[in-house]
């Protein structure tokens, strides 16, 4: 693709981080464990015009280790500058067109790019939480985004779209708000993680807690748990893709060589490939970030309260329109756990389309450009009255 | 994406159309690219369902904006609640389906009403081309040879009126029509259905037990 052609034509150009903090002592924000958490920042980013009628709001969720960034560029020109993480889907003429809807993407509580995590001060011991920071669930997450809509005045949502954590956090909007929900996209989710979910996510956990570095979680300006956390990403690296394509984009090949060097170096590409994810996150992500998400991840489970919604529970509240997407290739969250969430809507009641896309990239494929997905959102999103 | 016009879609599917009360709830299974739910969305106000296994397709309705389930009608149909729909369709369809009487118990259950049509295998050109070839018959509406057929059934006007009887349903309505697959022309046969109908659409409801 021609970047600087992209960035002219397509692209909502420009985007600043913004910020909104609330929850300050003693009003904190009670969280689903019990614990409360103030003040609270919430660092997000818009796109588009809000519409008089604040009609036209699209949230957009993002995954594990996503950000606020979903478009745009930081600079003027953009130049030498990664765009946002789902470029390819949200700009003028694109699946969320830019020029029809106001777009909002924050940041997850608990992460690191902007968010209040473990890596923020506690202002009760003026240093990082770390481990003092409570647990959040993908409850809590919506909990602080509902916030951050109600300081924006905006009482309705179009839709709410992400993948992944992300699909979780639409799926947790529809429970806690559905009167505020015209319609839900969730992608390559699920109602709650399988055991081989949760596996992978306690190998990124130990793996981050056994690097000496971590020394329970107390590693702020000190030496960081780089070696752990890169790990725990290799690991994650490998549930994102899929057998498939790894044979596709690696096979056995060598990396840079013509023989095996009989010893422990990279031999292998992929083996060179998984090393680069994990040096290239701990530049930018926290290691306490990723214990905290990834168990949000895991406590995730609305199997009951998705069962408990919807207009055939309760004849107040209206149908919400459902697009839900799953790939062939996706190990982490297969299509069954997308058909488990379908025949939970159906029986409640609601408006439900559904549709697997063949890709062979595994669960990381909603991030890929592809015209499939971004057409059938476009067209989804323009049938919605 | 322009809806097409009432003379756009395909004859048997206008006349299935025309069936339908306005504002009603429809489910259409294998609804293809959607051309009968998108005409009823706008025709008639109808809330619809459809549910297409092709993924291209179901992907090419959804992006029209119609609700569409991508997926094996034989299973989607069994998470609706009892009485889902005001009427369920199944077009073209039947003779692909494996079990086909349970597969109308299912339809009678979500639905109220449950529209079926099939091309007519007693037509007078099928009976004439086994009479006189001695071979498996071919028509437009059924052009496949029999080693590559996706059609698994052969059904008569006649085999259906028995076996929606047999299975406890009672015809409401029955349609023959003469037209070619695809096409936006045609005709009701009015006299010697069985012989001159290409097509028989039944509407048909579960029988009453007192």
């Amino acid at each position: 693709m021609n970047r600087a052609a992209d960035y002219n034509n397509s692209s909502v150009g420009r985007v600043e981080k913004q910020y909104y903090s609330f929850a300050h002592p003693p009003d904190r924000l009670l969280l689903e464990s019990g614990a409360e958490l103030g003040p609270v920042t919430i660092a997000y980013e818009t796109y588009g015009t809000l519409s008089r009628e604040k009609d036209n709001c699209i949230l957009v969720t993002h995954a594990f280790s996503g950000d606020s960034h979903a478009a745009g560029y930081y600079q003027d020109e953009g130049k030498g500058e990664k765009p946002g993480w789902w470029d390819a889907m949200i700009g003028p003429d694109k699946g969320i067109d830019t020029d029809k809807y106001f777009v909002i993407c924050p940041n997850i509580l608990g992460s690191c790019m902007g968010s209040t995590g473990p890596g923020s001060d506690n202002p009760e011991t003026a240093g990082p939480y770390g481990l003092d920071f409570p647990m959040v669930t993908i409850g809590d997450m919506v909990t602080a985004q509902k916030a951050l809509l109600d300081h924006l005045g905006i009482a309705q949502l179009h839709t709410v779209v992400g993948g992944s954590i992300g699909g979780m956090q639409v799926l947790e909007w529809c429970i806690r708000y559905p009167e505020m929900v015209r319609a839900a996209i969730p992608i390559a989710t699920t109602m709650r993680h399988s055991a081989l979910a949760i596996a992978f996510n306690e190998i990124a956990r130990q793996s981050i807690m056994a690097d000496p570095n971590w020394n329970d979680g107390n590693y702020y300006g000190m030496a960081r748990p780089d070696m752990g956390l890169a790990v725990a990403r290799m690991v994650g690296h490998v549930t994102y893709l899929s057998d498939e394509a790894m044979r596709r984009k690696f096979g056995r090949r060598l990396q840079d060589k013509k023989n095996f060097s009989f010893g422990f170096d990279a031999d292998f590409q992929i083996e060179s490939y998984l090393r680069h994810q994990g040096t290239k996150f701990v530049h930018r992500f926290d290691a306490n970030s990723v214990l905290y998400i990834t168990k949000a991840s895991d406590y995730f489970d609305v199997v009951e309260s998705m069962n408990r919604s919807g207009p055939l529970n309760d004849i107040h509240q209206g149908k919400i329109k459902y697009l839900i997407v799953s790939y062939t290739s996706d190990w982490l969250y297969p299509t069954y756990q997308a058909k488990e969430l379908i025949k939970t809507l159906k029986r409640t009641g609601q408006n439900v389309s559904f549709c697997e896309i063949e890709a062979d990239c595994g669960h990381d494929a909603f991030l890929i450009p592809d015209d499939r997905l971004s057409n059938l959102i476009g067209g989804f999103l323009n049938g919605i009255a | 994406m322009v809806l097409p016009d009432t003379e756009k879609i395909r004859f048997d599917l206008q006349i299935i159309g025309s069936t339908i009360e306005p504002e009603s709830k429809v489910l259409d299974l294998g609804c293809g690219s959607g051309d009968l739910l998108a005409w009823l969305e706008k025709n008639k106000n109808v809330q619809c369902t459809g549910i297409e296994q092709d993924k291209e397709k179901a992907a090419h309705c959804i992006a029209r904006g119609l609700s569409v389930l991508q997926g094996d009608l034989n299973e989607e149909v069994d998470d609706y609640p009892s009485s889902s729909f005001d009427y369920v369709i199944l077009s073209q369809t039947l003779q692909q389906v494996f079990e086909p009487a349970k597969l109308l118990r299912s339809l009678a259950r979500i639905g109220k009403k449950v529209i079926v049509s099939f091309p007519n295998f007693s037509h007078y050109s099928i009976r004439l081309q086994l009479l006189l070839s001695g071979r498996a018959p071919k028509s437009d509406q059924l052009p496949y040879s029999w080693y590559d057929t996706p059609n698994i059934r052969v059904i008569t006007l006649k085999d259906f009126r028995k076996f929606s009887r047999d299975v406890g349903y009672t015809i409401v309505k029955e349609i023959a029509i003469n037209t070619n697959p695809a096409s936006s022309a045609g005709h009701i046969v009015h006299l010697f259905t069985d012989l001159r109908a290409t097509y028989g659409i039944y509407i048909i409801e579960k029988t009453a037990i007192n």
